[in-house]
C-alpha cells in the first residue's frame, strides 16, 4: 500500500470511530490502535487474576457460610472477567499465553492496588466497596469504548462489578453496627486503603501519558484527575453514612465546586509500589508464576490427550 | 434431643461436603489453568450451598441457639464427622482431581438414593444437589482420563494420587450408628448397598484412564467417629478462626 493509501484509510478509521461506530477485530485498524489496546486490555486482564488473590486469601477464613459463598463467588467472578478480557485481546492477534508471559517477565503491569496485603477480614469489604468502587468509575466510560470486544465485555464486566461493590459496603455496613472491635477493624481497613484507591485512578493528568490519542480513540473518556474527584465525592457521603472517617484531615466541601477539596496524595508512594517495591508485588507475581509453571504438566497433559483422542477418531474413521 | 440420630446422620452428609469445599476454595487463583481455577471454585461453591441447606435443616431440629454458622464453625475437632478422603490435602492437581473423583463417585449414588428418601427437606436437598454433582462427576471423571491417559509425566502423577487415596475410599461405605438408625425409619441411605457398583464405576474410569487399579486391601478409617488425620486440626484452624478470634459478633 501506498503511503497515500495508508493515510486514507486512517482518515477513514478515525471518522468511523467519531461517528462512534464500533471497530470489530476483522476491521483494518492502525497499527497503534492495536498495540495500545492490547496492553491496555491485557493490564486490565492481568489486574482482574492477580486481584483474585488478596480477596482469595480470606476464602478459607470467612467467618459465615454466608460470607464465605459471597467471597468465592466474587473472586470467581474476577476469573470470569480475565477470561473475557484475554478473549477480547486474543481477537487482535496475540495469545494467551504470550499475554502471561508478558505479566510474569514484568513487562506488562496490572493494577497496583493489588501490592497491599490484605490483613483483616474488614479488608473484605474495603476492597470491594473501594477498589471495585474505583474500578467502576474507571470502566463505566469505556462500556462506550471504540472497541466492540473491549466495550461488550466492559458492559458485563461493570454489571458484576457494581454487585462487588455493593456486597463489599454491606461487609462494612455490618462492621460499623457491630462491636467497637469490629468498628475500630472498619476504620482501619478503610485508613489503608482509602490512600491507596485514589492513587488507583491513575497518576495526575500533568504526569499522565497517552492521554490525547486515547480520548479520540473513547479508551479514555475523562481525565484521571476528573475521576478520581468523582470517586471521591461518591464515596465521602456513603462513609459518613456508616460513620465511618476518611482519613484526610483535608478533606472539606468545597461549595463553590460543589465537589471535595481534598489532601496531597503521596506520589512517591504510588512510584514506588508501581516500580515493584510495594508490599506485596514479588508474592503477587510468585504465586502467578508458581501457578502457570506449576501448572505446565497439566496443560500439556490436557494438550496431549486431546491429540490421542483426535487420533484414535481418525483412526476408527478408516 | 428428641431427633438425635437425624441430626446425627445430617452432619455425616454435610460435613464431607463442608471440608471438600473448605479445601477446593483454598485453591481459588492458584489453578493451572483460569478455567480449571473457575470450576474449582465452583464447585466449592456448590458444596457450601449444599451445607448451608443441611446445617439450616440440622440447626431447625437442634433448636435453642444452634445456626448454620454454630455447627459449621463451633466444633470441636472430635465432632466433625466427615470421611477421611476429603480432609486430605491438594499436594498437586492430580491429588486435588483424584480426590474429587472418588468422592463424586459416591456422591453422587448416594444422593440417587437420598432423593428417595422419607424425610421431604432431604429429598429436596438430594434433587437440587444432583444436578450439581453430576457436574462435578463429569468435570473429574474428564480429568482422571486426560491426566491419566495424558504424558508419561501426568500418568505417573495420577497413578501416585490414586494410589494413595484409594486407602480412604473403603470408610465411605461404613456405616454409623445414626446411618443405621436412619436406614431403618427409610430415611437414611444403605451406604453399604452401594460399594460395588462404586468400585465397577471408579475401576472402569481407571481402565479407561490407563491407570492400575490398586491392589491393596488396607484401608483407613476414623473420620466418621471424628478420629481425623494431622491435617485436620489446620483446617479448622483456618475455617473457625474468625469465630473463634471474635466470638458472639454477626457478620
Ligand atoms: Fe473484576
Ligand atoms: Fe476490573
Ligand atoms: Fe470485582
Amino acid at each position: 500500500m501506498s503511503e497515500e493509501q495508508i493515510k486514507n484509510l486512517e482518515k477513514q478509521f478515525e471518522e468511523r470511530i467519531a461517528r462512534d461506530e464500533k471497530i470489530e477485530p476483522k476491521d483494518w485498524m492502525p497499527d497503534k490502535y492495536r498495540q495500545t489496546h492490547i496492553r491496555q486490555m491485557s493490564q486490565h486482564a492481568h489486574s482482574e487474576i492477580v486481584g483474585m488473590l488478596p480477596e482469595g486469601n480470606w476464602i478459607s477464613r470467612a467467618p459465615t457460610l454466608r460470607r464465605k459463598v459471597a467471597l468465592l463467588a466474587k473472586v470467581q467472578d474476577e476469573a470470569g472477567h480475565g477470561l473475557y478480557l484475554y478473549s477480547a485481546c486474543e481477537t487482535l492477534g496475540i495469545s494467551r499465553d504470550a499475554l502471561y508471559e508478558q505479566l510474569h517477565s514484568g513487562k506488562a503491569k496490572y493494577s497496583s492496588i493489588f501490592n497491599y496485603p490484605t490483613v483483616t477480614w474488614a479488608d473484605m469489604g474495603a476492597v470491594g466497596w473501594l477498589v471495585d468502587g474505583a474500578a467502576i468509575i474507571n470502566q463505566v466510560p469505556l462500556c462506550s469504548t471504540s472497541f466492540g470486544p473491549y466495550a461488550r465485555a466492559m458492559v458485563r464486566v461493570c454489571k458484576e462489578e457494581s454487585f462487588h461493590q455493593r456486597q463489599g459496603y454491606e461487609i462494612m455496613l455490618k462492621l460499623t453496627q457491630g462491636t467497637p472491635e469490629q468498628i475500630d477493624m472498619a476504620q482501619d481497613a478503610l485508613n489503608r486503603w482509602w490512600w491507596p484507591s485514589l492513587m488507583m485512578l491513575g497518576p495526575t493528568d500533568a504526569e499522565s501519558v497517552h492521554t490525547e490519542q486515547s480520548m479520540k480513540w473513547k479508551l479514555k473518556r475523562k481525565s484521571n484527575d476528573d475521576l478520581r474527584q468523582q470517586f471521591i465525592d461518591q464515596t465521602v457521603p456513603q462513609a459518613e453514612l456508616i460513620g465511618l472517617t476518611i482519613p484526610d484531615p483535608d478533606l472539606k466541601w468545597n461549595e463553590e465546586r460543589g465537589s471535595y477539596d481534598f489532601g496531597e496524595i503521596n506520589w512517591d508512594e504510588f512510584w514506588q509500589v508501581v516500580k515493584g517495591h510495594g508490599p506485596m508485588n514479588k508474592e503477587r507475581m510468585k504465586a502467578r508464576i508458581d501457578a502457570w509453571e506449576g501448572g505446565e504438566w497439566v496443560r500439556d497433559a490436557a494438550m496431549a490427550h486431546a491429540e490421542k483422542k483426535a487420533e484414535r477418531k481418525i483412526k476408527q474413521a478408516i | 434431643m428428641k431427633n438425635e440420630n437425624l441430626y446425627n446422620y445430617i452432619l455425616g452428609i454435610a460435613d464431607n461436603s463442608l471440608i471438600l469445599g473448605q479445601r477446593l476454595g483454598e485453591l481459588t487463583g492458584h489453578g493451572p489453568s483460569l478455567e480449571t481455577d473457575i470450576a474449582c471454585t465452583n464447585m466449592s461453591l456448590d458444596l457450601f450451598g449444599q451445607v448451608r441447606s443441611y446445617y439450616q435443616y440440622a440447626a431447625k431440629l437442634k433448636g435453642g441457639d444452634a445456626t448454620e454458622d454454630t455447627i459449621a464453625f463451633l466444633r470441636k475437632e472430635r465432632d466433625y464427622v466427615n470421611v477421611l478422603l476429603v480432609e486430605q490435602p491438594d499436594r498437586d492437581f492430580a491429588y486435588t482431581m483424584a480426590r474429587q473423583f472418588l468422592f463424586d463417585v459416591y456422591h453422587l449414588l448416594f444422593l440417587q438414593e437420598l432423593q428417595k428418601s422419607h424425610d421431604i427437606t432431604l429429598t429436596a436437598i438430594a434433587k437440587k444437589s444432583i444436578k450439581e454433582v453430576s457436574y462435578h462427576q463429569r468435570f473429574s471423571t474428564d480429568w482422571i482420563k486426560r491426566l491419566g491417559d495424558g504424558t508419561t509425566v501426568s500418568h505417573d502423577k495420577m497413578q501416585e494420587a490414586i494410589d494413595s487415596l484409594w486407602t480412604y475410599t473403603d470408610e465411605l461405605f461404613h456405616q454409623t450408628a445414626a446411618d443405621k438408625a436412619m436406614v431403618a425409619e427409610g430415611i437414611g441411605v444403605d451406604v453399604t448397598a452401594l460399594k460395588v457398583k462404586y468400585y465397577s464405576l471408579v475401576n472402569a474410569v481407571l481402565e479407561e484412564a490407563t491407570l492400575k487399579i490398586p491392589e491393596s486391601k488396607w484401608f483407613q478409617k476414623g473420620g466418621k467417629k471424628g478420629i481425623h488425620t494431622e491435617h485436620f486440626g489446620y483446617i479448622l484452624s483456618n475455617m473457625q478462626y474468625m469465630q473463634l478470634a471474635y466470638p458472639n459478633m454477626e457478620w
